[in-house]
């Protein structure tokens, strides 16, 4: 369903993607992991054709999204989800209007039906409430569970999520995993998520990919994963669990993780 | 680097970015003419550039037209002609000082929020998640802007001139002494219908103009000025600056080559 083939970029003389490939078959998910700034996002924009590759190709349910255009790619776009890393809600825009915005703009439903599946949706995420919030009201945690409203509320064939957990607390990081996955088992999307959710979000993949210096280092099933001898891959395992568990036992949130990361990087 | 090889970079970075605004301009304009058109967003959109900057017209017309009856009947007394002082405030501010002052005004006003709003959501990525909802950004963001300008500066210009002519009467009649009858029957007998359609015309360039330069350096921020609040400031600064510019670069070329009036 996704297939990414040798993809290369760089911005200004920075290389980020090396020759990155793998591929997740239909229904399946998969978690890329690695550490912050090895150019997970960029991947996951190359995916949704939001970037162009400088070399390689991002095949997408058989389509090559660097030469689709116009109405082929908001066609193929409207069976896409994506949750932002930063949320990217609209700011003028209440939390229920973001999440009735793609419903309101692209589907003919009527408004009271709109209003049942985003209240229903917001629910789930854990937003009742909050409806009427701007996003400049809410915390960070909040936008990244109404982004991802937002982006289910379609019920799209296939979901990135950019690091859905990060900044949340554990038990809300939780719900949000346990959401992800019976979403999953409800309309069956094909998916990706960047994560640093390890070993929780071993749980729900099927598939797991490692970006290590613009290349996979790695691409296998969970179990694969921890009988992998390359030493990197079980470094970055053992370290990302070491942090999990201190950060289940001090009761610290994602966030912190990632800041980790980001030092030791 | 050498010098010749440095005035080559500085040319072909200028023939993109002037391509890249060309290829904007037309896609807006495309996208404008076709549906679905967002009406809600451009009812919006007039109420905030054209509505909301009457007040300032208000204010500015009043006083370019006050100071024009002064200098105007100094400058006629001089020769005795001072029963000219309608037709010459009047067509001042009708071809020239109404739409420019009007364009420069709604520049600073209303076209550095909008690079704003849309460079903001360009780096918080809002545009990204428009795009990758299948939908098309200039229908909700650009569009808007341009038929707001586009209807917004003729009518602003319109109560400029008219409030600067109660401007000049104002001072030409009521303070130095020149008949009302002469200031408003010289005036029409003066004032040609092709005169009006000069200052329409030239005020409905400059709300396309203005639309045009604001969106485009708001869409491209982070392209040519450099991501976060720095990026946004610097790209709103110079909306503004290139704005001005083009609206008094442009209304020379269309006033001296008089090629539509
Ligand atoms: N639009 C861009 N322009 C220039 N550099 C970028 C851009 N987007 C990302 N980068 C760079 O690419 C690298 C990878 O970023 P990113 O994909 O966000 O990492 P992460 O794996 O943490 O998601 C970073 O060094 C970042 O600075
Ligand atoms: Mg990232």
């Amino acid at each position: 369903m996704i297939k990414v083939e040798k993809l290369y970029k760089s911005f200004d003389g920075l290389e980020v993607l090396r020759g990155a490939s793998f591929s997740v078959g239909k229904g399946q998910v998969l978690a890329l992991i690695g550490r912050s700034g090895f150019g997970k996002s960029v991947l996951l924009k190359h995916i949704a054709g939001l970037m162009q590759p400088d070399s390689g190709n991002v095949i997408v349910d058989g389509h090559d999204m660097a030469s689709l255009k116009g109405r082929d790619l908001s066609r193929l776009r409207n069976r896409l989800g994506f949750l932002f890393q930063s949320g990217a809600l609209f700011d003028s825009m209440t939390i229920f209007e973001n999440v009735a915005f793609p419903l309101k703009e692209k589907t003919k439903l009527r408004e009271n039906q709109i209003r049942e599946k985003v209240i229903y949706q917001l629910e789930l995420v854990g937003l009742k409430g909050s409806e009427e919030k701007y996003p400049s009201q809410i915390s960070g945690g909040m936008i990244k569970r109404a982004s991802l409203a937002r982006a289910l509320v379609e019920e799209p064939e296939i979901m990135l999520f950019d690091e859905p957990t990060t900044g949340l607390d554990p038990l809300t990081g939780q719900s949000i995993l346990n959401l992800i996955d019976s979403c999953h088992k409800r309309f069956g999307f094909t998916g990706i998520i960047v994560t640093h959710e390890i070993p929780k979000i071993f749980e729900i993949v099927d598939k797991v990919a490692m970006l290590h210096e613009g290349e996979i280092l790695f691409e296998g099933s969970p179990e694969e994963i921890f009988s992998s001898k390359e030493p990197l891959v079980r470094s970055f395992l053992s370290g990302s669990i070491q942090l999990s568990k201190g950060e289940l036992e001090s009761g610290r949130g994602g966030e912190d993780i990632y800041d980790v990361d980001k030092r030791d990087s | 680097m050498h010098f010749v090889q440095k005035l080559g970079a500085v040319t072909l970075r200028l023939i993109l970015r002037m391509g890249s605004m060309g290829i904007f301009l037309a896609k807006a304009a495309f996208y404008s003419v076709t549906p679905p058109l967002k009406f809600s967003l451009v009812l919006k959109k007039i109420q905030f550039i054209g509505f909301q900057s009457i007040s300032v017209i208000f204010l500015t017309g009043a006083f370019t037209g006050m100071v024009l009856g002064y200098q105007g009947f100094n400058t006629l007394s001089r020769f005795g002609s001072d029963a000219f002082l309608g037709p010459m405030v009047g067509l001042a501010l009708i071809k020239e000082m109404g739409p420019v002052i009007s364009a420069l005004m709604v520049t600073g006003r209303a076209g550095s929020s909008v690079t704003a709003e849309i460079g903001i959501m360009r780096i918080s990525e809002q545009i990204d998640a428009l795009e990758l909802m299948g939908l098309n950004p200039y229908r909700y963001l650009v569009v808007p802007n341009f038929w707001a300008g586009v209807i917004s500066l003729p009518l602003l210009t319109a109560i400029f001139d008219v409030v600067g002519i109660f401007g000049g009467y104002l001072i030409g009649v009521k303070l130095l002494g020149v008949s009302s009858g002469v200031y408003f029957g010289e005036m029409v007998s003066y004032v040609d219908m092709s005169d009006i359609w000069e200052g329409v015309f030239k005020s409905l360039n400059f709300g396309l103009l203005i639309a045009w330069i604001c969106c485009f350096k708001g869409y491209y921020t982070g392209y040519y000025t450099g991501f976060g609040a720095e990026g946004v400031s610097k790209a709103t600064t110079q909306a503004v600056v290139v704005s001005s510019v083009f609206i008094l670069v442009w209304d020379y070329f269309l006033t001296s080559t008089r090629l539509f009036f």
